[in-house]
């Protein structure tokens, strides 16, 4: 028996945000990823969390397109197109922010300059005028003060000399500023202490809106006692081995990955 | 029993032979034919550099000069219409422009209007012609032994293309800052090669910053794409104590050309200097500094930015002479090299016994954007006293990989992510230069050779 042809029709349309199926990745001829399946939709947010070495790192990696992660199978739909097939600048213009876990440092490139080029480089992507300077600069100083960013900072080269807290709030103002559809926070509580980890937490939930999604990779539960996912995913060994609640992060941390690990192995 | 071994001539040695024996009393001369003489005789008894002259050793000039340039004449028409633009790169700093067109002063595209109390500003040939004494460092020839002798004529004696500048150098600027005369708006010497056929220029120049004077000198070289001809041009400073000068050349002569350039510079106690050199232009290129810290607690910083394509060779040798105390050197010396281009750096730093306290510290940086691109450096630390801080560094590699994927994760295509890399990169060695609207200049400058990247 077949669907009616107007449902079959409607079902066809709805398309996820992100679909990830059967992803396979090699580094340095190693398997790291091994089959990885993930849907996210619209206005959610996901955290992915496991041991050391589980392929997280990997996951957001092959997501922005970082070069020298080599798919040997399966496939990335990002609103239903091929994601795999587009260099990250493209895929940056589509929508997806990456959040280093290590946030480089740009000596000489001042962060106004930087900022600038990349929304304007998004906005051209796309077929948008380029933002005017007053504009620009509301939206930089707005953000910034959000998220106790000192205007003096914004002035010199990107990172350079920032102190940790100061690197993660930067991630977050681009992020803030370039208002992904996706966002992949890639181990951002790494290195943060309590305040600074909830000033970025603050950041991030503010971004959260019904037309954006975001994962929150992480080893630690801490960060999600702030950033509250709808959705928990264990990854061990380049596979999900468990999905549940935010209630499954609490228990990852009583228990620790080790049963996972067995799982897996 | 000895054998004296004397190596062919090069066509550009017979050339340069037969230009100076046909000069002889034709050129400016005043008081220096006897210098020229004896330049000429020191040039020709070690003949033009090649691979095994160690001070030579990337730039082979009895290879890349294949022959001598017939001596400029005076310019036409033309060049001198044409040079009205000349220098235009720095346009933006209202500088005092001094202009030279084919090595001959121009007095008509010059503003010599209305010079501030302590500056005097001449023409080389104009004090050759009065018979003036040679502006030159003194040269007390016959004295001592050959080094003392060397020593005592400037730090950049016995070096072959300031010899040769010296044997045949025509024109230049002469200009005195006198003692503690701060000179706000800056001073251009544009030097403009204007003639549409291939011939070789000898300029020469003398600044003198009188005790507690300052001045900031720019200077740029520019001249046609696809005339093949030759520039030496040389600088003698000397900065008295307390005197500060800043001096920025831009070097943007035609794609053809071969480009020698000089700095012999003497400095006295607690002075500041700086000399930046920025460099896209010419297709052999020897830019050499000889610097000697005579007196103690002088601040000095030297830095490049080079920016090469195609078949281009950029040599910068320094030669960073602390004869005396307590002075602070900073080199930062950076290139870029695309295409089968060539960069060379060469640093050499000489602490002499007794400059205790002297703190030098060298750095070269070589970004190699194409796999025929090469970097050649030569660091070298000869270190006669015992309390001092000095230290060498030197890298080459490809642009960072980690950084473009950076960049381009926020949206920016591959090729503006990299143009931003090598701006930042070069901007490094910019941000040594102290007048933000010169560093300004050197940055516009960075974006249009990018912009010309293929």
């Amino acid at each position: 028996m077949s669907l009616p042809r107007r449902r079959r029709a409607k079902k066809e349309a709805y398309v996820s945000l992100l679909e990830i199926k059967n992803l396979t990745v090699k580094v340095d001829g190693r398997e790291i990823l091994k089959g990885l399946d993930l849907v996210m939709d619209r206005g959610e947010v996901h955290a992915i969390m496991g041991p050391n070495g589980s392929g997280k790192s990997t996951l957001a990696h092959v997501l922005s397109g970082k070069p020298g992660y080599e798919v040997t199978a399966g496939e990335v739909k990002f609103e239903g197109r091929d994601l795999l097939e587009l260099a990250p600048d493209e895929r940056a213009a589509r929508g997806i922010f990456l959040a280093f876990q290590y946030p480089l440092e740009i000596p000489g490139v001042a962060t106004m300059t930087f900022l600038r080029t990349a929304i304007n480089a998004q906005r051209k992507a796309r077929g948008e005028a380029e933002l005017s300077t007053p504009e620009f600069m509301k939206r930089v100083r707005e953000h910034a003060a959000r998220l106790s960013i000192d205007q003096e900072l914004l002035r010199r080269p990107v990172n350079v000399g920032f102190s940790g807290g100061e690197k993660k709030r930067n991630e977050i103002l681009q992020m803030a500023l370039l208002e992904p559809k996706l966002a992949v926070l890639d181990e951002t509580d790494s290195g943060l202490d309590i305040d600074a980890l909830k000033v970025v937490a603050d950041g991030v939930n503010r971004l959260r809106s019904p037309q954006r999604a975001v994962l929150v990779i992480t080893h630690y539960q801490r960060l999600l006692n702030h950033i509250v996912p709808d959705v928990v995913h264990v990854l061990a060994n380049g596979r999900i081995v468990r999905t549940g609640g935010s209630e499954l992060a609490l228990e990852l941390e009583a228990k620790g990955y080790a049963p996972y690990q067995d799982e897996a192995a | 029993m000895t054998a004296e071994i004397t190596p062919i001539k090069t066509a550009a040695e017979s050339g340069l032979a037969a230009a100076f024996a046909a000069l002889r009393g034709r050129l400016p001369d005043g008081a220096v034919a006897a210098r020229r003489e004896a330049a000429f005789r020191r040039f020709e008894a070690q003949g033009l550099p090649h691979r095994r002259v160690e001070e030579w050793k990337y730039t082979d000039l009895r290879v890349l000069m294949r022959d001598a340039k017939p001596l400029a004449g005076a310019p036409d028409a033309g060049a001198r219409a044409r040079a009205k633009a000349a220098g235009g790169v720095f346009a933006m700093i209202g500088a005092r422009r001094v202009v030279f067109v084919d090595g001959a002063f121009a007095p008509e595209l010059s503003d010599l209007a209305a010079l501030e109390p302590g500056l005097k500003i001449s023409s080389l040939a104009d004090a050759l012609s009065r018979g003036d004494p040679p502006p030159l460092p003194p040269l007390r020839a016959g004295e001592g032994r050959e080094t003392e002798r060397l020593a005592a004529a400037g730090p950049a004696a016995g070096d072959v293309a300031y010899e040769l500048n010296t044997a045949f150098m025509g024109d230049g600027a002469i200009v005195e800052v006198g003692a503690g005369a701060e000179i706000a708006r800056p001073l251009h010497l544009v030097f403009f090669y204007g003639a549409q056929r291939s011939a070789a220029v000898f300029s020469r120049s003398l600044v003198i910053v009188g005790a507690g004077a300052g001045l900031t000198l720019l200077e740029s070289h520019e001249g046609p794409d696809g005339v093949d001809y030759q520039v030496n041009t040389a600088l003698d400073l000397v900065v008295g104590d307390g005197g500060r000068l800043n001096r920025i050349k831009v070097n943007a002569e035609g794609g053809e050309a071969l480009h020698l350039a000089t700095l012999s510079a003497t400095i006295g106690a607690k002075a500041n200097v700086s000399d930046f050199a920025f460099l896209t232009g010419g297709l052999v290129v020897r830019n050499q500094l000889f610097v000697r810290c005579a007196g103690a607690g002088t601040t000095l910083a030297l830095g490049g930015a080079s920016l090469l394509k195609g078949r281009q060779h950029g040599d910068t040798t320094l030669l960073v002479d602390h004869a005396a105390g307590g002075c602070e050197g900073r080199e930062l010396f950076k290139s870029v090299l695309d295409g089968a281009s060539r960069g060379v750096f060469q640093g050499k730093i000489i602490v002499r016994p007794g400059a205790q306290k002297t703190d030098s510290r060298m750095m070269t940086r070589a970004l190699l954007l194409s796999e025929d691109a090469e970097a050649d450096n030569k660091p070298e630390l000869e270190i006669f006293a015992d309390d001092v801080q000095c230290g060498h560094g030197a890298t080459s590699g490809a642009l960072d990989e980690n950084l473009k994927f950076y960049l381009m994760a926020r949206g920016i295509p591959e090729k503006e992510a990299e143009a931003l890399l090598i701006q930042s990169f070069v901007g490094e060695a910019i941000e040594m230069v102290p007048h933000e609207g010169v560093r300004d200049v050197l940055m516009a400058a960075t974006l249009r050779w990018l912009g010309g990247r293929p």
